[in-house]
């Protein structure tokens, strides 16, 4: 079984986001991570192979500056390879040439049995890149994913829904988005990290997936405006003294909602 | 060109268009032309409703036993191909409206843009508007290209307002061949029961994180929910530790509220929550840290243990 798992690599969600004065993108320019969102696409692909006994895990990922330090996080949990498309004509893209640019990616890997993401981004989160790579490479998709099994060459999803959840069926070759905590990712192992700096990743360019135009030249937007959004005034902060039970019930009491 | 011809995603619930499809469609109201409203599923169910806020006509697609997505997003392209074209399609950010949004965007080539709180219009301009980093950065984009514009508001942006409007004609459309595309089917649907107010809709909801230790200590969530006459919440933390369904959960995937009243208990105040509960009216906050974040944006914040300050409220809230 061949999965292909997409894998961003995002600034450190622990240091604050900032924008680039000049292009008004988010400033991916510092070391990045695998994020953390990905672990579980990259966990379940590796359980998935697993249980149909035997296959491949690959990654697919867009960066700028050939950023590799997350894809290796990836390969050191135990992927086998990676296509990194990295391209300074590429910052600025929209989702949907993002999606086209993966989808490329995944066809030059020569497509997959499943194909995994998480549901969206920790730092730009669009939330809609699965479900257009999907469309793009002609695949069935099932999105927002929190369970997932393959029985007999069909795969069987439990699907989030806003009441609740929705059992599905799907054929394969397909595409799958799935929620954080669906599986515990694994932590890489020594040995892990020691085989992945020697595992290939095939950096190429926009150009070289035949695609034309991207980033800002491609995109279907442009920024007009960044403001500072109207800030929220701290209020009362007090020590717990064993009594401040007594503010909360003053505080609810002044609101007449008790 | 203006804006002439606007599309809504609407979505219904127990054969009720949902709060967020009314605001929509109010908002679109604002933005000129006439609008038209698309469902999953029979149109005639929602006609009356989405006609009182100004909708003028409804695409009902039976989708049978598909995931929405690629069906009604083949059927928008059918319609598109068949002469009405829209200039603005607004679909609402949950799960189903991501989906359809994505699958026409392919198949039109257009973007998208998502995440966002409001819109205007000036002539052929259209420009959106989306919080970041948390709320605090206000990014407006404005669309190139040419139309149709696709756009996706999280919950709550616009108040929904009746416009009088008579019963919205309704046309039933059926889902093209979806080829390869349709092979994922819904074999069965759960609904989460909660009892008490929805999420989304109380006036007071009383949110739990990870600063409660285990998930049995959610109990204390739940009980001051209750005598509140509010709901339970939860931060993302939680609910992926799976402590709690993700119907629960509170922030940026999860539900937008916008509460008199929030309580946030044991919960930090990551980016990916304040997102979803910074809109309400009055936040009260109960953290160990005292540099958690969450105090930055409570009117009444308690530097405690969740575990000693929960249990005395509650009982002094029975008492009364």
């Amino acid at each position: 079984m061949k999965v292909i798992v997409c894998v961003k690599q995002i600034p450190d969600p622990a240091t604050p986001g900032a924008l680039d004065s000049s292009s008004n993108t988010l400033k991916r320019d510092g070391k990045l991570i695998l994020d953390e969102s990905d672990a579980y696409g990259v966990e379940m692909a590796l359980q998935l192979v697993d249980a149909a006994g035997g296959g491949e895990v690959s990654l697919v990922s867009m960066a700028p500056n050939s950023e590799t330090a997350g894809l290796r996080t990836a390969l050191a949990m135990g992927a086998a390879k990676a296509v990194l498309v990295s391209d300074p004509a590429l910052q600025g893209s929209d989702a949907l040439t993002t999606a086209k640019v993966l989808a490329a990616a995944v066809q030059r890997l020569g497509g997959a049995d499943l194909v995994i993401a998480a549901t969206e981004s920790s730092d730009g989160y669009t939330g809609t890149v699965p479900e257009q790579m999907a469309e793009v490479l002609g695949l069935p998709s099932v999105t927002f994913a929190k369970k997932v099994a393959i029985d007999g060459g069909t795969l069987k999803a439990d699907r989030q829904t806003e009441a609740g959840y929705d059992e599905v069926t799907c054929s394969l070759p397909a595409l799958i988005s799935v929620t954080a905590g669906v599986v515990e990712p694994r932590y890489p192992s020594f040995k892990g990290i020691m085989a992945a700096k020697s595992k290939p990743v095939d950096e190429v360019k926009a150009s070289d997936l035949g695609i034309t135009p991207v980033g800002w030249a491609g995109a279907g937007q442009t920024i007009s405006n960044v403001a500072q959004a109207e800030a929220r005034a701290a209020g009362e902060i007090i020590e717990d003294d064993g009594e401040s039970f007594g503010k909360i019930v003053a505080f609810l009491e002044g609101l007449k909602v008790i | 060109m203006a804006i002439n011809n606007i599309w809504v995603f609407a979505q219904a619930s127990n054969g009720a268009p949902t709060s967020g499809s009314l605001e929509l469609i109010t908002k679109a109201r604002s933005l000129g032309g006439s609008i038209s409203v698309w469902v999953a599923g029979d149109g005639n169910a929602i006609a009356a409703a989405v006609g009182s806020y100004g909708a003028t006509k409804v695409y009902g697609v039976d989708y049978g036993s598909n995931l929405a997505g690629a069906a009604v997003a083949s059927a928008m392209k059918a319609t598109i191909d068949g002469g009405d074209a829209p200039d603005l399609v607004l679909f609402p950010q949950t799960y189903e409206g991501r989906d359809v949004m994505a699958r026409l965007s392919v198949k039109v080539d257009r973007t998208v843009l998502t995440n966002n709180i409001d819109i205007s219009v000036s002539g052929d301009s259209v420009s959106v508007t989306t919080p970041i980093f948390g709320g605090n950065t206000l990014v407006t984009s404005t669309f190139t290209g040419s139309a149709p514009y696709l756009a996706a508001f999280r919950p709550k942006s616009f108040a929904p307002e009746t416009s009088g409007g008579g019963a919205a004609s309704v046309v039933a459309v059926s889902v093209p061949d979806l080829g390869a595309t349709g092979g994922a089917k819904v074999t069965a649907t759960h609904v989460e029961e909660t009892s008490g107010p929805k999420l989304d809709e109380a006036d007071i909801v009383v949110s739990g994180g990870r600063g409660l230790g285990e998930s049995a200590k959610y109990e204390l969530i739940e009980s001051l929910a209750k005598i509140l006459k509010g709901a339970p919440g939860a931060s993302r933390a939680i609910v992926d530790a799976g402590w709690v369904p993700y119907s629960y959960q509170v922030g940026q995937t999860g539900k937008v509220v916008k509460p008199s009243v929030y309580i946030a208990a044991g919960i930090s105040g990551a980016t990916q929550h304040m997102v979803g509960m910074k809109g309400s009216k009055n936040i009260i906050a109960i953290n160990k840290d005292k540099e958690a974040p969450i105090f930055g944006i409570a009117d009444l914040g308690i530097v405690g243990d969740v575990h000693k300050v929960l249990p005395k409220l509650i009982e002094a809230l029975q008492g009364r």
